[in-house]
């Protein structure tokens, strides 16, 4: 259940988390730590989690924001589970592609197409 | 009646040199002070995106690496220059400094799942030139103006 101060909007659909972000900027290291931590606590309630971040308030990120996010790939991995992003503005995409890490992602353009790619 | 026509806005800043603490709001107010200056010299947003990834991203080094042995409000000074062709940011903390060549490259496939370690690969590609001093506690970057599409 998310706090009164959760930087996150989280609902549950079809056996999918799906997080959304508050914040336009995901910038501060403080404030990606609590993302981070908000987002292992509802990686720890499900058995396989099935878990889509959507980035479409997003305008800025930084590298603490993609290594959190490496962090939580790894946590769901570890629990046979599936993780999706979608809704990445361009720029930010770009940033992904920079770094590789549309490698190690899967990413899609919309919440819809992330759903139906759950197996 | 209509509204006087308003006066021109005040000019931002486009050179200052600034003492900052590990203090986001401190670190927020550099940042909008460099927007705000990019915007009046004309700069694009995709301009903006990229000194504002290429700033955060310095000075969260500078912190969380340059100052890691040191008391939480120990300084960094920063230091930029906007004009109509180029912006300039140098910082420079207060810690043993770094040799930027030694970060492994986060790109190759048996590093792309380390948290780590993207900061100063993303400053090199968002910055038109980046530079170290020889201690390696102050980073000197400068963005150009891209050549306008034709």
């Amino acid at each position: 259940m998310p706090s009164a101060d959760s930087r996150l909007r989280v609902r549950k659909q079809d056996a999918v988390v799906q997080v959304e972000f508050i914040d336009r900027n995901i910038l501060d290291e403080a404030n990606i730590q609590l993302i981070s931590d908000e987002i292992s606590r509802l990686i720890d309630q499900e058995a396989a989690p099935k878990l889509l971040i959507s980035f479409a308030n997003v305008d800025h990120l930084s590298s603490a924001a993609l290594g959190a996010l490496i962090t939580i790939n790894n946590k769901v991995r570890n629990k046979s589970g599936q993780l999706r992003l979608a809704s990445i503005d361009p720029q930010i995409y770009e940033v992904f592609v920079i770094t590789r890490l549309n490698k190690l992602f899967q990413i899609h353009e919309s919440p819809e197409d992330a759903l139906k790619s759950f197996a | 009646m209509s509204n006087p026509r308003p006066s021109n806005p005040p000019e931002p800043p486009m050179k200052g040199t600034i003492v900052v603490r590990h203090n986001r709001a401190e670190v927020e107010g550099i940042q909008n002070a460099l927007d705000a200056a990019m915007s009046a010299a004309g700069f694009t947003k995709a301009s903006l995106f990229a000194v504002r990834l290429a700033f955060q991203e310095a000075i969260a080094n500078a912190f969380n690496h340059g100052h890691k042995t040191l008391p939480h409000d120990t300084p960094a000074t920063v230091e930029y220059l906007v004009t109509p062709h180029e912006v300039v940011i140098a910082i420079e903390d207060q810690g043993p400094g770094f040799q930027s060549e030694t970060v492994a490259d986060c790109t190759l496939d048996e590093n792309l799942e380390i948290p780590r370690g993207r900061g100063v690969m993303l400053i090199r590609n968002y910055m038109t030139d980046v530079r170290y001093n020889a201690k390696g506690n102050r980073i000197e970057m400068s963005y150009r103006r891209p050549p306008a599409a034709s």
